[in-house]
């Protein structure tokens, strides 16, 4: 799983939950894409409801498990939450 | 994805025997398929029952239960979580091992059972949760403190859960049980039973089919506006 998969499966469940719930996910699609923070374009539900549809993509995609709500990514100073670009190298450097 | 009763996918957990048994031949009845587990092994065969032998309070079993469900069947319409344990004793006399025992099986499994049934049943923003609770709890019955607590617990769950998952369409609802002839109460003093039901406003002992009643209510299409809620049996 290369970090360019990764990527593209977050962009792309991003779009799916983006289609499915207009009011829940008001964002551009792009690495800097903000996830989690005041200025964030989506609700903590909205983080939630990415989360899991991540963890199911990788799964099906890639084969690989990646839990992301484990005490690792929660204990971060800095949360690997944070953009698609954290997010993703979170996701490399862990189960990559 | 449409919920259609013939077609419901149900897991059920502690299945082997007592309520959770009537409860997976009820289902079975409806035509629905039912995933049962208990620790120990079923003599329970029927077409569209299948079982496993997995600890509810044992997150990597859990864990398997679920994946399998979700590979075998790509849905999952209901959880009953009905799988328990009991003791009586004064607390004075409970060794912490017990507390964890109890607690293990009743409060964690039933949240463990709730996190991968959801994770499922999310996938289709679409699904119902039953708990099982006991009138231990609002009867504030001495020397059941462990077992009532952790169904209290269970009963919190259910109010803070109902609103986390209404944003799926997951409802989680709980039904209150008196007592009902099963091993778990075979060793309570039938005095003690008798005063149970004596506070209830009907005198009788709860049946299975009682609490199969309630659930059938919960688990309809038209009671997806109803969730949060325990509903005591007997007149509590
Ligand atoms: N009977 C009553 O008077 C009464 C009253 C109020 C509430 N309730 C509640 O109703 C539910 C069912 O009780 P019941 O009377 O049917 O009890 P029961 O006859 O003792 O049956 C309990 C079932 O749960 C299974 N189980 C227990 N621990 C488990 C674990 N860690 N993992 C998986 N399965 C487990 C048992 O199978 P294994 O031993 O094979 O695991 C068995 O199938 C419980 O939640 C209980 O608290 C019962």
């Amino acid at each position: 799983m290369t970090r360019d998969d990764v990527v593209e499966v977050l962009l792309g469940c991003l779009s799916v939950l983006a289609q499915e719930e207009p009011d829940r996910f008001k964002l551009d699609l792009s690495e800097e894409t903000i996830l989690f923070g005041y200025d964030a374009g989506l609700d903590s539900l909205g983080l939630v409801m990415l989360l899991l549809s991540v963890e199911e993509a990788l799964h099906a995609r890639h084969g690989v498990s990646v839990p992301l709500m484990d005490e690792r990514a929660l204990s971060q100073r800095h949360s690997p939450f944070r953009t698609v670009r954290t997010l993703t190298d979170y996701i490399i450097a862990n189960f990559g | 994805m449409s919920f259609t009763a013939d077609a419901e996918v149900v897991v059920i957990t502690g299945t082997r025997k007592g309520i959770g048994r009537s409860l997976a031949e009820h289902f079975l009845k409806r035509g629905a398929t039912v995933i049962g587990c208990s620790r120990e092994p079923t003599d329970l065969r029927a077409g569209g029952y299948e079982h496993h032998c997995v600890d509810v309070s044992n997150e990597q079993q859990v864990r398997q239960l679920f994946a399998a469900v979700w590979k075998q069947h790509g849905r999952l319409d209901i959880l009953i979580n009905n799988a328990g344990i009991a003791a009586m004793n004064h607390a004075l006399l409970t060794p912490g091992s017990t507390v964890e025992r109890i607690f293990a099986t009743n409060f964690l499994g039933t949240f463990l059972c709730c996190r991968e049934g959801a994770r499922l049943m999310q996938r289709n923003r679409h699904g119902r949760i039953i708990n099982i609770g006991t009138v231990a709890v609002p009867m504030r019955l001495e020397g059941e403190l462990v077992y009532a607590a952790s169904k209290s617990a269970v009963i919190t769950l259910t109010q803070i859960l109902a609103r986390e998952l209404a944003p799926f369409n997951i409802t989680v609802n709980a039904v209150g049980v008196t007592p009902v002839e099963t091993d778990l109460i075979r060793s309570v003093p039938k005095e003690k039973i008798d005063r149970i039901i004596e506070g209830l406003a009907i005198k009788r002992l709860g049946r299975p089919e009682d609490v199969a009643n309630v659930i059938d209510f919960f688990v309809r299409r038209e009671s997806d506006y109803v969730t949060g809620q325990t509903v005591y049996l007997g007149g509590m």
